[in-house]
């Protein structure tokens, strides 16, 4: 769970690892009853409508908005982004 | 002058054009509306100026004869979509002040149209949930209440301030997006028409995304008309989306016209689910009877994989969500709560302004698609999702339109299905199909619980058919004939 948690860069209290566990274990307990779908020589659906996908122009046809693109930024410097110290 | 709220949209459109009322004056009455709602909660940011300068444009618009197709019309939109200047939330306390910099292409084609802004409208967090308790803003109350008692009852979820504040009369429509039945299901609860159409017939781009395959926008409004004027002028093709189709819009009302001799319309056969509740079953056969006596073939159709479409999409839409949501991290936008180094910032953004719900299905996404699982978990999930959109299609060779319950139940108690997540999943057991699927569906109220509450039946069409949804479901509504409405005890 701890593991999971880290992937997701989730911050879970030590004492609530068990408890979530157990609810992700049971949906996914739930989730099991997939495996009595035949599903061999099934190809995993991976576009919703029937469609093929469209090609564009390769050019540049948006940005020169920087303000606009940090105006959120719960902390920025100098026209970018600002984190926390990556390299020590 | 008569309750301005009381119109349906076709019938303001129409009092607009003919001058009977200005459109300050309608959208004055439905902020008088939305001011005496507040224990609602319906909204998360009101927008009144917005409102009334809309209004006013309107207006001008009318006097110049250049009205669009939802001139004047006060709308509320779910706090999904973007919107330029006002505070967009997704109802999570990790987009706090978060006020976009852009429009989404559903609002402004609605504001194209002329449509008024009243205000950004309470769900789930994320869109995530049935009930509209997930919301970092509090929860939505549902305008219905039993005959037999006087406890607060949810509205549906994920729309549902959206759902609250049509059947509420705040304001004449609403947008909704739906994922996995977040349009469909309030409507039911609420007592409302509620219309998903097909993936691609709306764009989503500027739509804040919980799973990207799944997500579409779509209508909240009291009549099937009201469906048709405000799907047409939401939808169209937009080369932002990627998965947008180039396609024309139709005219929506002109397909409702109450003719459906000859219809083919679909009963599934699974979906008389084992104790399945007598009113449900009852509605359902009543609706049946209704689109017979109209004139349509009934059908008995089979979907054989009915039963695996929740657990598949409790795969695969924890599994985009867990995607999108990488975004938040407390870089670009909104919350962020500081740590000893960049992860430990990331870690603590995330786990405080992700509610219990988005973080359950982040870490089922996260889970699902890591090395060792992805085969068995999303991989799976994907070609069992494959075999059900082949049901559908194995079924429209047969029929025209598919009738089925919206939701298992009439809206429920807040706390009554809190505890246990897979309790609330099963509200959406008649709407994920048609989600996994991509097909348009709507519902409509088609009759109360013995409790007095309402209850909605759906139908479902052929992808980029809505024009055969709609015109059934207006023959639907007719037969219905529901005009019940919920006491208006929330006005103090």
């Amino acid at each position: 769970m701890a593991k999971v948690a880290n992937l997701a860069r989730i911050r879970v209290e030590e004492k609530d690892l068990d408890s979530l566990a157990n609810e992700l274990n049971a949906i996914l307990g739930w989730v099991e009853q997939l495996g009595e779908v035949d599903t061999e020589n099934v190809a995993p659906m991976t576009s919703v409508a029937d469609m093929q996908h469209r090609w564009r122009a390769d050019e540049i046809t948006d940005g020169g908005y920087q303000q606009d693109v940090i105006a959120n930024a719960p902390s920025d410097e100098e026209g970018f982004f600002a984190v926390p110290k990556v390299i020590e | 002058m008569s309750d301005l709220t009381k119109l349906t949209i076709a019938e303001a459109r129409d009092g607009l054009k003919a001058s009977k009322f200005s459109a300050r004056e309608l959208t004055a009455a439905h902020i008088t509306a939305m001011e005496s709602a507040k224990g609602l909660n319906a909204f998360i940011t009101e927008t009144l100026e917005k409102a009334v300068e809309g209004a006013t444009r309107s207006d001008d618009r009318l006097a110049k004869g250049e009205a669009g197709n939802m001139e004047g019309i006060p709308i509320a939109v779910k706090d999904l979509f973007c919107t330029k200047g006002t505070l967009t939330t997704a109802a999570s306390h990790i987009l706090d002040g978060f006020t976009p910099e852009y429009e989404s292409t559903v609002t402004a084609n609605l504001w194209a149209e002329g449509a008024v802004m009243l205000g950004k409208a309470n769900l789930d967090e994320f869109a995530m949930g049935s009930s509209n308790e997930t919301s970092y803003y509090g929860n939505v109350v549902n305008p219905w209440r039993r005959t037999t008692d006087d406890q607060p009852l949810v509205p549906g979820g994920s729309s549902g301030g959206s759902a609250t504040s049509v059947a509420a009369n705040i304001a004449m429509g609403a947008t909704g997006t739906d994922t996995g039945g977040s349009i469909r299901q309030p409507a039911a609860f609420t007592g409302i028409v509620g219309m998903k159409p097909t993936y691609g017939r709306c764009s989503r781009w500027g739509t804040v995304a919980f799973a990207s395959s799944l997500d579409q926008a779509g209508t909240m409004t009291r009549t099937v008309r009201d469906t048709a004027i405000m799907l047409e002028a939401m939808a169209g093709f937009d080369p932002k989306d990627g998965t947008s189709v180039d396609m024309e819009v139709p005219n929506f009302e002109a397909a409702l016209t109450g003719d459906i001799r000859g219809l083919k319309v679909g009963i599934p056969k699974e979906y008389r689910l084992d104790g399945m509740s007598e009113e449900i079953a009852t509605l359902w056969e009543q609706g049946v009877d209704w689109l017979k006596s109209a004139g349509a073939e009934i059908v008995e159709i089979s979907l054989p994989h009915t039963k695996y479409a929740l657990p598949a999409y409790y795969i695969i839409a924890p599994a985009e969500a867990s995607s999108n949501l990488a975004r938040y991290d407390g870089v670009r936008y909104g919350l962020r709560v500081e740590g000893e180094n960049l992860d430990d910032m990331y870690s603590r953004t995330r786990g405080e302004g992700f509610g219990e719900e988005v973080q359950r299905r982040i870490m089922i996404g996260t889970y699902a698609l890591s090395a060792g699982y992805y085969d068995a978990y999303y991989l799976k999930a994907q070609k069992v999702r494959a075999r059900i959109a082949e049901d559908f299609k194995e079924a429209y060779k047969l029929v025209d339109t598919i009738l089925t319950p919206t939701a298992p139940s009439a809206a429920f108690a807040f706390g009554e299905k809190g505890d246990d997540p897979l309790e609330m999943y099963l509200n959406d057991v008649f709407t994920v199909p048609a989600s996994l699927a991509g097909l348009p569906g709507i519902s409509i109220p088609a009759g109360l619980s013995s409790d007095g509450l309402p209850l909605g039946l759906q139908l479902l069409g052929r992808p980029f058919d809505e024009e055969t949804v709609i015109r059934t479901a207006g023959v639907l509504e007719e037969a219905a004939n529901f005009t019940a409405k919920p006491t208006t005890w929330w006005r103090a």
